[in-house]
């Protein structure tokens, strides 16, 4: 794969949280990247440090060492409101809980990135319609979060982290809170957003649900153990070529 | 896995000839077990043997066609209303190669479940891959083979989560005691616990 296919790359990311007595090291010299058009899931224990992978990876944590680059600009060293900027630019992120604003509607909530960016209200509301459209409830842009099923807020906020073709995106447990179907749902449309060039990085400690992505990382300790995903089944594969 | 009762399910749906029941057989279960045609012919004589098919002639190509005879559909009947039994569980490899494994000296077991896990991951994954293909489409053959899919998902799921399991025992009783399996692979997690 050419270099420039890299969306994500973490060069021997450690982070140290406290010192001394408390001290604690949640990553290790971990090197990470992630293509464009590719989903990496990312596994491990609660305690081995894949949320803080996720939340250094979208530069809402900064490592105590190492670099992190979004399509190779260098977050550590960016100040804050070029790391700020690029995060509402380039970076989506979606989140267990949903994190909708419960006062504005659907099409609100997933405009708000661009329009804090400074796109037009009305041109963000377009951009917001297409990313509701591609998710599958267009029909539901001006419903509020609390009138929506868990499984519809999810996409909303799927919508919100792909909106204004962002090429990154980041899910931290994206299915936690929803039923086994729902769930299959919102990596199917994680999965589609990454066939069509993003790239996707997914935090889950469910393996059914890591299987959708085309590499897994095993963390343990702060520590990439393994990885697993390039060779098939041989016997399924040929049958299905078959088919 | 009886091959003599999917055979018996098959014609329960209409007559049909040796060939064609490996047909059907393998478009529902999308080739996760393999039939030969030779395995199909001797349970066909089995089955005829203890009247529960008989010949039905053959058709304009000459293939000699079953069908089920009364006795044979009552078998498919109870087949569909008794539970599949589980009187001994079946020999498990892995379950065994563990127990050997944490009793044997010198096996690292960490190394041994992390490679197993990247190993039953990546047949998920596989299995994931076939199923986005599977359920693009919607016809009834490929219901019954996502099901078949879907069986063999969870199935290695349970065997991942099992595995993160034994993990998380045997780390603990390597904290709690004399480590006498691999000890440099639970050094650090000692150290830590010592913190």
């Amino acid at each position: 794969m050419s270099p420039s296919s890299v969306v994500l790359r973490l060069h021997g990311v450690t982070r140290v949280h406290g010192e001394g007595a408390t001290r604690v090291e949640a990553l290790r010299g971990v090197s990470f990247a992630a293509h464009a058009g590719e989903l990496v899931a990312v596994m491990g224990p609660s305690g081995s440090g894949k949320s803080t992978l996720l939340t250094i990876a979208g530069g809402l944590d900064q490592p105590t060492e190492g670099r992190v680059e979004v399509e190779g600009t260098d977050l550590v060293a960016l100040p804050r409101a070029g790391r700020s900027r690029l995060r509402r630019t380039s970076i989506g992120y979606v989140f267990q809980g949903f994190n909708l604003i419960p006062a504005l509607s659907a099409a609100e909530n997933v405009a708000l990135p661009l329009e804090l960016d400074g796109t037009r209200t009305r041109a963000a509301r377009q951009a917001a319609l297409r990313a509701l459209e591609e998710v599958g409830i267009v029909e539901l842009a001006d419903r509020f979060p609390d009138d929506m099923s868990g499984g519809q807020q999810q996409r909303v906020a799927i919508a919100r982290a792909i909106v204004g073709e962002r090429r990154l995106v980041l899910a931290d447990e994206p299915t936690g809170a929803l039923d086994s179907e729902t769930g299959e749902e919102v990596l199917r449309l994680l999965r589609a957003r990454c066939d069509a060039g993003a790239a996707g990085v997914l935090v889950t400690h469910e393996s059914r649900h890591a299987a959708w992505a085309d590499r897994v990382v095993f963390l343990r300790d702060g520590v990439v153990v393994d990885e697993s995903g390039c060779e098939p089944v041989e016997s399924l594969l040929e049958t299905s070529d078959a088919r | 896995m009886s091959v003599k009762q999917a055979l018996l399910a098959l014609l329960e749906q209409e007559p049909m000839y040796g060939y064609q029941l490996r047909t059907e057989f393998e478009a529902r279960t999308g080739s996760a077990w393999p039939l030969n045609v030779g395995q199909v012919y001797t349970t066909l004589t089995r089955l005829e043997r203890d009247g529960l098919v008989e010949p039905a002639g053959a058709d304009d190509e000459g293939h000699e066609i079953w069908r089920l005879t009364a006795a044979g559909h009552d078998e498919v009947a109870a087949w569909f209303t008794t539970p599949v039994a589980r009187t001994q569980p079946p020999r498990d490899e892995l379950a065994i190669k563990l127990a050997l494994a944490v009793t044997v000296p010198g096996v690292d077991v960490g190394t041994l479940i992390q490679r197993q896990r990247s190993a039953t991951m990546g047949a998920l994954q596989d299995y994931t891959r076939l199923k986005r293909q599977a359920d693009a489409s919607t016809g009834r053959t490929d219901l019954a083979w996502s099901l078949v899919l879907d069986s063999l998902v969870f199935a290695a799921e349970a065997e991942i989560r099992w595995l993160d399991h034994c993990e998380a025992r045997v780390r603990r009783v390597a904290t709690e005691s004399t480590p006498l399996i691999a000890p440099a692979r639970f050094e650090r997690d000692e150290q830590e616990a010592g913190r």
